[in-house]
């Protein structure tokens, strides 16, 4: 068993390397645009923001509505102290990566402590109280002077680029990724799937409610501060409650309880409104109707909770030839 | 005296607002959804309104006719979006109200454009004086209204057999079911009354702030969706009662410390009340079975 997630690990690496050397040779040689290297970067946060989300939505089973205003806190986090730190003259790369983990931490007390009196509860809870507290952190936001209020913060370093942000989340996927598959994301997914039985087994339910939605906050605050440092300017109406539904209808399309489906989403519903640049006016409407059709026939997503795997993809021509063997072996056994 | 000026303008603003939330609670009460769309649904009714006073209809047609489409489309919408999901897991019934109350938004915004129309005032505004006290006659007839809506509402769920059919429901839909009450009509019916009462909201709002836009639901919605918590979501007396308790606070807080924070300080109420006493005001503690 460890010898063969060890193979995966290396074919995984390996793949991570590929892409990363291919987005690289696409970028430099003027091969894609800039303006397509920066719909890139819109795909990277708009994969972070989703799969962190699916932490909550799809391993706690629990709704957020707030995930907006967690970027929103992670990308001032991020500004601010970015904007501080920028006369030390210190690498960029070092600049973001702090700043980054500064945003996270930020974020992640923040929703500990608008998390925990609804984790406590049962229900659609959790849902209200972060609607509610999106709406504040907006009306916060607009009115606090050292957010630059409602006209904007201006003047943030613009350190964030397609390789960057891909590194960024990369780590964000491979952390989720394991801790999903860790002990204490198998004690998350058995809260979603029956609370009572799970604390009878001896489960702190709320102790790992708590937990997965605080790392779901740190990420987003993670996300929330590619996008501060990648547009150099923030607009507090970007964060409003339309922001939260656009990152949960990519977590729906791919799948709750899917990283790779997360991915997936993430890459359509950036690209293709940008392909149907004429028809911008109906995105929001292709949004809403995608999320009704998709709940009433396919509530699981496009990969449900499965994940791609690529090693399981290698296996697959194996796979249809051994069926195959089989299948004549069958045959043959019965002439 | 400011301080009473303030509290006729919190009556007139909170009447809406319960007006709204009694659509929020009576859906969840039934199906126990948060209709995320309740707010759309009470701007269709707004430029239903909106029609209808350009047409030149008198002031009891509008009214009339703008809540029964509006009742209309409120049945329509349960029907295509909610009715498959009555079996599925909360969260997708709950993710489907949310895409609901975003198609309506998306299509109000194709079919009428995104800049606010001026609503023309079908009732003129007259400032009648009580006792040196300058009051509207538009909130007067907002209170009237909506106390009136108010009280035939609980006369219908208390004393006739309709009422009896959804309450009975509320309580325990397979059990409803057993007794031979017709489940999927009675909670059409739910639909079309909390619709239309969104419809009445929407009508008084567009009245109020003499515009109509599609995105005149959402706040409003979100406010009466807290007033509904707040009273005890699933009650119907909780739903009034939250309404005027969140147009009081909101007033005053918009006179007394700023009205630019006045919508957070909404928002945090709801979550003190939810962290202090989850099940709201009238709420009764119920024990978890397994």
């Amino acid at each position: 068993m460890a010898g063969k997630n060890k193979k995966s690990n290396v074919i995984n690496l390996i793949a991570i390397i590929l892409v990363f050397v291919l987005l690289n040779i696409l970028t430099t040689s003027g091969i894609v645009s800039r303006y397509f290297a920066g719909i890139l970067v819109t795909c990277f946060i708009n994969i972070v923001m989703a799969s962190s989300l699916n932490l909550t939505v799809g391993y706690l089973g629990q709704l957020a509505l707030g995930h907006a205003g967690f970027m929103a806190v992670g990308a001032y986090a991020s500004a601010l102290f970015s904007i501080a730190i920028n006369e030390m003259g210190m690498p960029a790369t070092i600049q973001l990566v702090l700043s980054l983990i500064v945003a996270g931490i930020i974020t992640a007390i923040i929703g500990y402590l608008i998390g925990l009196p609804a984790l406590r509860l049962k229900g659609d809870y959790l849902a209200i109280i972060t609607l509610g507290f999106g709406e504040i952190i907006r009306v916060a936001i607009n009115n606090f002077k050292f957010t630059g209020g409602a006209q904007g913060l201006t003047g943030i370093p613009k350190i964030v680029n397609s390789n960057n942000s891909y590194w960024v989340t990369i780590v964000v996927l491979v952390v989720l990724y394991t801790l999903t598959r860790s002990r204490h994301g198998r004690a998350m997914k058995s809260i979603m799937e029956d609370e009572i039985a799970s604390e009878a087994v001896g489960i702190d339910t709320i102790k790992f409610k708590a937990l997965g939605f605080t790392i779901s906050a740190f990420f987003a605050g993670v996300g929330g501060g590619l996008y501060a440092q990648y547009t150099a300017f923030l607009d507090p109406s970007t964060f409003g409650f339309m922001k939260s539904v656009e990152i949960l209808t990519i977590v729906i399309l791919g799948g709750m309880g899917s990283l790779t489906g997360t991915v997936v989403a993430s890459f359509i519903l950036t690209l293709l409104p940008e392909l149907l640049r004429d028809f911008a006016e109906y995105r929001m409407l292709l949004y809403s109707a995608v999320l009704i059709i998709m709940m009433i026939f396919r509530p699981q997503g496009i990969l449900g909770t499965k994940e791609f795997s690529l090693t399981g993809a290698l296996r697959i021509p194996a796979a249809i030839r051994e069926k195959k063997r089989a299948q004549n072996d069958a045959e043959g056994g019965d002439l | 005296m400011v301080f009473i000026q303030q509290l006729i303008n919190g009556l007139q603003v909170g009447s809406i607002y319960a007006v709204i939330a009694l659509g929020y609670t009576m859906v969840y009460g039934i199906i126990k959804l948060i209709n995320f769309a309740h707010g759309e649904i009470m701007m269709m009714g707004a430029y239903f309104a909106f029609i209808l006073a350009l047409v030149g209809a008198p002031v009891w047609a509008i009214f009339l006719i703008s809540m029964t489409l509006t009742a209309l489309l409120g049945m329509a919408v349960e029907r295509i979006a909610y009715k498959p999901l009555r079996n599925s897991p909360r969260i997708s019934a709950l993710i489907t109200a949310i895409a609901m109350s975003y198609l309506l938004q998306n299509i109000a915004l194709l079919i009428f454009g995104a800049d606010p129309k001026v609503m023309p005032s079908i009732i003129p505004n007259k400032p009648i004086n009580i006792g040196g006290l300058q009051v509207s006659n538009i909130t007067i007839i907002t209170f009237l209204v909506s106390v009136l809506f108010m009280i035939l509402l609980t006369l219908f769920i208390n004393k006739t057999k309709a009422g009896k059919a959804m309450r009975a429901v509320s309580e325990d839909t397979d059990a409803a079911m057993l007794m031979g009450i017709n489940v999927d009509r009675t909670i059409s019916i739910t639909f079309a009354i909390g619709s239309a009462l969104g419809a009445l909201g929407g009508i008084l709002y567009a009245v109020a702030y003499t515009q109509v836009l599609p995105t005149l639901g959402v706040l409003p919605g979100l406010k009466a969706f807290v007033a509904a918590v707040l009273g005890g979501i699933g009650i119907v007396p909780g739903a009034m009662l939250g309404g005027f308790i969140l147009g009081f606070i909101e007033t005053l807080a918009k006179a007394y410390i700023s009205s630019r924070w006045s919508d957070a300080i909404a928002f945090s109420i709801l979550i003190v009340v939810l962290s202090v006493k989850p099940t709201g005001i009238l709420g009764k503690n119920t024990r978890e079975k397994v």
